[in-house]
């Protein structure tokens, strides 16, 4: 019987099935009704234990039938009409930074959880600022490295942050911890380069700071930027203002090493110049050439941003086309 | 820079892969940017037997030759050479091939014959200089062979990227030497003699017959000479041509080949006279004195500057100091007498000139980076041997030397605890010794445990301790040096108020549903002009650049407006015509072209198209003035800066707004302005749909940012608001009249807040009227107000904003 009765109230479709189901067994002519009424027929040693299954049996009945009600009474309120929510919704918009500020920011990030300060610079800057002070005197060959836009003979639009380097040392005594961002500008524009992009700077000075802590610093850069697996190449190079002078390769973000079409099948991405600062940029600013040590280092955003997002093309930065700035 | 590598083993003895030498080469800094196979081309010339040879039926001077070219059939190729035969093995270039001077090789028709490819001479394919017929090759290759396996020939090309300071590496020797450093044990390299042979030697003193003056020792340090006799010139052989080829050189005649290739090999770069064409034999090297003309031996004719150091003869200027020689005494068919040059040079002077005229030379690319004081002998002596040898000629029996001071190797004190405190690394005198004098410095112990290093004179790079640092670095390999970490103390600043409100900016803006833009700070000098600037406008201040890219990019923008409005021209032709730009970026003003121009940031926003896009619970809507003004309005409270008054913009300010639609946004001072684009901007932006612009000074802002936020209790008890209406002049703005019920609430205390909720115009009013309804709020700190406690001060407020502004009430 107990079996019969859950199905018949599992079955109940309506509220009024579920009734006629509940009359069946629990209503005063119901099946289990007159089982309980009978209970006093029989022999006296079998009471007490049918009386007990037939009691336990009433409250089971009485609970399913309460769940099946509830089934059946949700089930037709999800009927009733009500709002179409698969419109769309009023939406506000948002709008977002751009790629290059994105990464600007990261960056920043990263140098002063490291405990950097942010040094800022003007973007016209002065020949001495820009190149004499940074041992690049005129006539040096070293001025090829970077074709220079000219304002007049001696005032240019900054070749790169470095400028940061002398204006921050003529105003601090060591330790010096300082990164430096922002647009940088080259007589150059093709398929690869854009006659303005950004870089971040940064300088580290310090009694016994070493190449090997250079090493340090901008592994730990590279890791939280990229991720901790990727391998850095240090290469001997060669800036003006800095001895020795590093290159640093990071493993291709694309084909991890193995070579493809962006690495030029090398494995190896040039991201990062750096080195060791050379004494002549000391002594321009007074610092003791023997007490200090420091390094400092370069790193373009357009092309950091150009691995961390995929981007094909240098040119998309500078156009500002909706369709670009709003995938980030 | 290109390097081949049987070139470095004529100096050094080497048994490593191109692909390591390559890398290794890299590592020690010659960025080694391509490796090539100089012989890549005969991978595709393939071994060819010749079968027949007929008489072509219609050319007396060729034949029709049936050749085996390993393929299935044979070919037909018709062949002028004279030495063609039956049975021999030649190199045959079939179609599709492209042979050295981009010759192509395709099947084609000869007089009516078909031929099926080429078959081809040792100067065709230059590795020999035969060209009177097709290759002869010995003993019976097969048919089909790539020529490189048939001929054995190999060559690997390295082009190095080098940085200037490493003038040394820009030679085969240099390079060599580097090479020998990193093979175990180093290896030093083998410079070849140069004393002259007896039998070459002509007798006389070359101090019979010219005379060298340095009249400028400082531009000049040092001028070798030498004299050849009986020179016959003529081309060069084979092997010579065939070595300046491989690095990117082209061959002249024997006596220019030489003095360039010696150049490659040594790194000094020589210039070579016709000895008859030097008046009275003399060589004066002295500065032009005065401006002149010059023609170079390229017979381009250069204006020249009073202080461009020349070398003149007895009477005129024969070459330009280190950088080219003159059309009046070059090297000709009929030269029998040669002067050889090889001297230094100061590198400012020769790059000075050298810019100026716009020559970039091989010469003076090495002489401004700097040339090895002491190698010019050397060179010297190596030409005029090699000169002598190839065209037969005698040399004078001795050299001029003009050296006016002696080069001394230069001394550094080396402190090896400073050195290995720089690089990080535990570097023993012992190590430090061995890497140095790998590449050719000398080592010898000084007092405290210093070390005293004699530099090479071809190491002009290296006058430092720290030079030597690097050097130690680079050999012993920086990935071998430990990653460390400096010790940082656990202090630092707050970060700079500007970088903090640019967030802020960005955030507030972002959310406003504004997309960050970032324009170039050069932009078209026209666009003054196109903003309709008036002539004594500041911004008309603009700095210009020398030598912009182009026209477009020529000056520093003074206003972000121009680059937001090209970004809307884009985007409309890119089918995106709802925009919301802005900008943070610096403005340049000029004030005075020898100081640094003024640098302002600006915050600069742009809008366009619909407030709502056409939807299923709204029409489409366009945007007009109120939908940016209240993004202003929401960006300067996101600031904390308010109190701020929007007035209207006299058209000189705001040029380029429509007129009566452009607002001047100020506190104390102007903080910027907004407005609508007037039509005749657009059309110079080649624009038709309304745009939206306003722009803010950073600096401006900032100056009325609160430094902290200080928060106030909550109000205990519940405010009441009164309405009024008043009917005024249309012209009153409505600002004047929220700014004097400002005015009042400040008095009033119980006045918490106030706000325009209506605004009506036209009938049932009078012309030129509006009704304005307002809502004031009443607050009291301490008890609940009710109608009856401000009825007084409603009535006194309402009484005196229609005294002040001539209003009636509505009946």
């Amino acid at each position: 019987m107990e079996n019969q009765a859950l199905d018949e109230i599992q079955a109940a479709g309506t509220l009024e099935d579920l009734e006629m189901v509940s009359v069946r067994y629990l209503g005063r002519k119901g099946i289990l009704t007159a089982f309980l009424r009978g209970i006093s027929s029989l022999p006296e040693d079998q009471r007490p234990d049918a009386g007990k299954k037939a009691n336990q049996l009433k409250v089971k009945l009485e609970q399913m039938i309460q769940q099946a009600r509830s089934r059946i009474q949700t089930a037709q309120t999800d009927q009733r009409p009500g709002i179409d929510v698969t419109l769309p919704g009023r939406r506000r918009g948002y709008g977002s930074v751009h790629p290059i500020t994105r990464v600007l920011d990261d960056i920043c990030g990263i140098f002063l959880r490291l405990g950097f300060d942010i040094a800022e610079g003007p973007e016209v800057e002065t020949d001495y600022y820009n190149f004499e002070a940074l041992n690049i005197p005129k006539y040096h060959p070293a001025r090829d490295m970077q074709d220079t836009f000219y304002i007049s003979d001696n005032i240019v639009l900054r070749t790169h942050t470095s400028p940061s380097q002398p204006r921050t040392m003529e105003k601090t005594q060591p330790p010096v911890r300082i990164i430096s961002a922002g647009k940088v500008f080259r007589c150059d524009s093709d398929l690869t380069h854009t006659p303005m992009f950004h870089q971040i700077e940064g300088l580290m000075v310090d009694e016994k700071i070493s190449f090997g802590d250079l090493k340090g610093v901008l592994t730990t850069f590279v890791h939280q930027f990229f991720d901790r697996q990727t391998a850095l190449r240090f290469r001997p190079s060669y800036f003006p203002f800095t001895e020795p002078s590093a290159e640093v390769d990071i493993q291709c973000v694309i084909c991890k090493g193995d070579g493809c079409r962006v690495c030029s099948k090398t494995g190896w991405l040039e991201v990062l110049g750096s080195g060791m600062v050379h004494p002549a940029v000391f002594e321009n600013v007074g610092y003791d050439t023997k007490k200090y040590t420091g390094f400092a280092f370069g790193v373009g955003i357009e092309r950091m941003a150009m691995l961390k997002y995929g981007i094909d093309d240098i040119r998309k930065y500078f156009e500002n086309d909706m369709r670009f700035l709003g995938q980030f | 820079m290109k390097v081949t590598l049987s070139w470095i083993k004529e100096y050094i003895a080497l048994d490593l892969e191109p692909d390591d030498i390559a890398s290794k080469l890299t590592m020690a800094g010659l960025e080694v940017d391509a490796v090539e196979d100089l012989y890549a081309y005969l991978q595709e010339i393939v071994v060819a037997k010749v079968l027949e040879v007929k008489k072509h039926p219609d050319a007396d001077k060729l034949s029709c030759c049936v050749v085996d070219t390993g393929s299935k059939t044979p070919a037909q190729i018709i062949c002028g050479a004279p030495n063609v035969r039956p049975g021999m093995y030649s190199a045959c270039a079939l179609p599709g091939v492209t042979l050295p001077g981009e010759i192509k090789i395709k099947k084609s028709k000869l007089r009516g014959e078909v031929s099926e490819g080429m078959l081809c001479s040792g100067a065709e394919l230059r590795v020999d200089t035969d060209a009177a017929g097709i290759m002869d090759l010995p003993g019976a290759p097969v048919p089909g062979t790539p020529l490189t396996r048939a001929l054995d020939v190999s060559d690997t090309v390295f082009e190095i990227d080098l940085t200037p300071n490493r003038p040394d590496c820009l030679s085969v020797m240099g390079v060599a030497r580097e090479v020998g450093a990193f093979v175990q044990p180093n290896q030093k390299i083998v410079r070849p003699d140069v004393t002259f042979p007896r039998q070459r030697i002509g007798g006389t003193s070359i101090h019979d017959h010219a005379r060298v003056d340095i009249k400028d020792p400082d531009l000049c340090p040092r001028y070798s000479a030498g004299l050849l006799f009986d020179v016959t010139v003529g081309p060069s052989p084979f092997w010579l041509r065939r070595r300046l080829e491989s690095v990117g050189l082209t061959p002249i005649n024997n006596v220019v080949d030489v003095t360039n290739f010696v150049m490659m090999e040594t790194g000094q770069p020589l210039h070579a006279f016709d000895y008859d064409e030097l008046a009275q034999g003399r060589i004066v090297v002295q500065k032009a004195g005065k401006a002149m003309e010059f023609t170079t031996l390229d017979s381009k004719v250069h204006q020249l500057d009073p202080d461009m150091l020349l070398i003149c003869d007895g009477e005129r200027p024969v070459a330009l100091a280190g950088v080219m020689g003159g059309e009046n005494s070059e090297i000709s068919v009929n030269t029998t007498r040669v002067m050889i040059e090889s001297a230094c040079f100061n590198p400012v002077s020769i790059r000075r000139t050298a810019k100026r005229t716009g020559i970039a030379s091989d010469a003076s690319h090495r002489f401004e980076r700097g040339v090895d004081p002491d190698g010019t002998v050397y060179a010297l002596q190596r030409a005029m041997n090699l000169i002598a040898d190839l065209s037969d000629a005698l040399i004078a029996a001795d050299i001029i030397d003009a050296c006016p001071a002696d080069p001394v190797p230069l001394c550094i004190e080396l402190d090896p605890d400073a050195l290995n405190i720089r690089l990080g690394t535990e570097l023993t005198v012992a190590e430090i010794s061995r890497i140095l004098e790998s590449v050719e410095f000398r080592i010898q112990p000084s007092e405290n445990g210093n070390v005293t290093v004699s530099v090479p004179t071809f190491r002009v790079d290296v006058t430092r301790p720290e030079d030597l640092s690097e050097e130690v670095a680079r050999l012993w390999g920086y990935n071998r040096i430990n990653t460390t970490y400096p010790p940082v103390p656990a202090k630092g600043r707050p970060l700079a108020p500007l970088i903090l409100t640019r967030r802020s900016i960005r955030g507030i803006l972002n959310g406003l549903s504004f997309y960050e833009a970032i324009n170039y700070n050069f932009i078209a000098k026209d666009f003054c002009d196109r903003l309709h600037l008036l002539e004594n406008d500041e911004r008309r201040n603009v700095v210009q650049i020398l030598n912009p890219l182009s026209d477009q990019m020529s000056v520093l923008r003074t206003s972000l407006v121009p680059g937001l409005l090209e970004n809307m021209r884009k985007n409309i032709s890119q089918q995106t015509d709802t925009l919301h730009l802005f900008e943070i970026g610096k403005t340049f003003f000029n004030t005075d072209l020898n100081a640094l121009p003024e640098e302002k940031e600006m915050v600069a926003g742009l809008m366009t198209g619909n407030r709502i896009q056409p939807s299923w619970y709204a029409k489409k809507q366009a945007l007009d003035f109120f939908d940016l003004k209240g993004v202003v309005e929401d960006l300067l409270e996101g600031l904390g800066i308010d109190d701020v008054n929007f007035t209207r913009l006299a058209d000189a300010d705001g040029p380029y707004f429509e007129s009566g639609f452009g607002a001047k946004i100020h506190k104390q001072g102007n903080l910027g302005n907004l407005g609508k684009i007037s039509r005749p901007v657009l059309k110079r932006f080649g624009l038709k749909q309304d745009a939206y612009v306003f722009e803010l000074n950073l600096a401006a802002l900032m100056a009325h940012m609160p430094d902290q936020i200080q928060s106030k209790p909550l109000p205990r008890y519940p405010a009441i608001s009164q309405d009024v209406t008043l009917i005024v002049d249309r012209q009153i703005p409505v600002g004047d009249v929220l700014g004097e019920m400002k005015t009042i609430a400040q008095k009033e205390f119980l006045v918490e807040d106030t706000y325009l909720f209506d605004l009506f115009e036209g009938s049932p009013l009078a012309e030129g009227k509006k009704s304005l309804s307002f809502r004031i709020v009443y607050r009291s700190e301490n008890k609940t107000l009710t109608e009856k406690h401000i009825r007084k001060l409603h009535t006194a407020i309402s009484s005196q904003l229609v005294k002040t502004f001539h209003a009636d009430l509505p009946e």
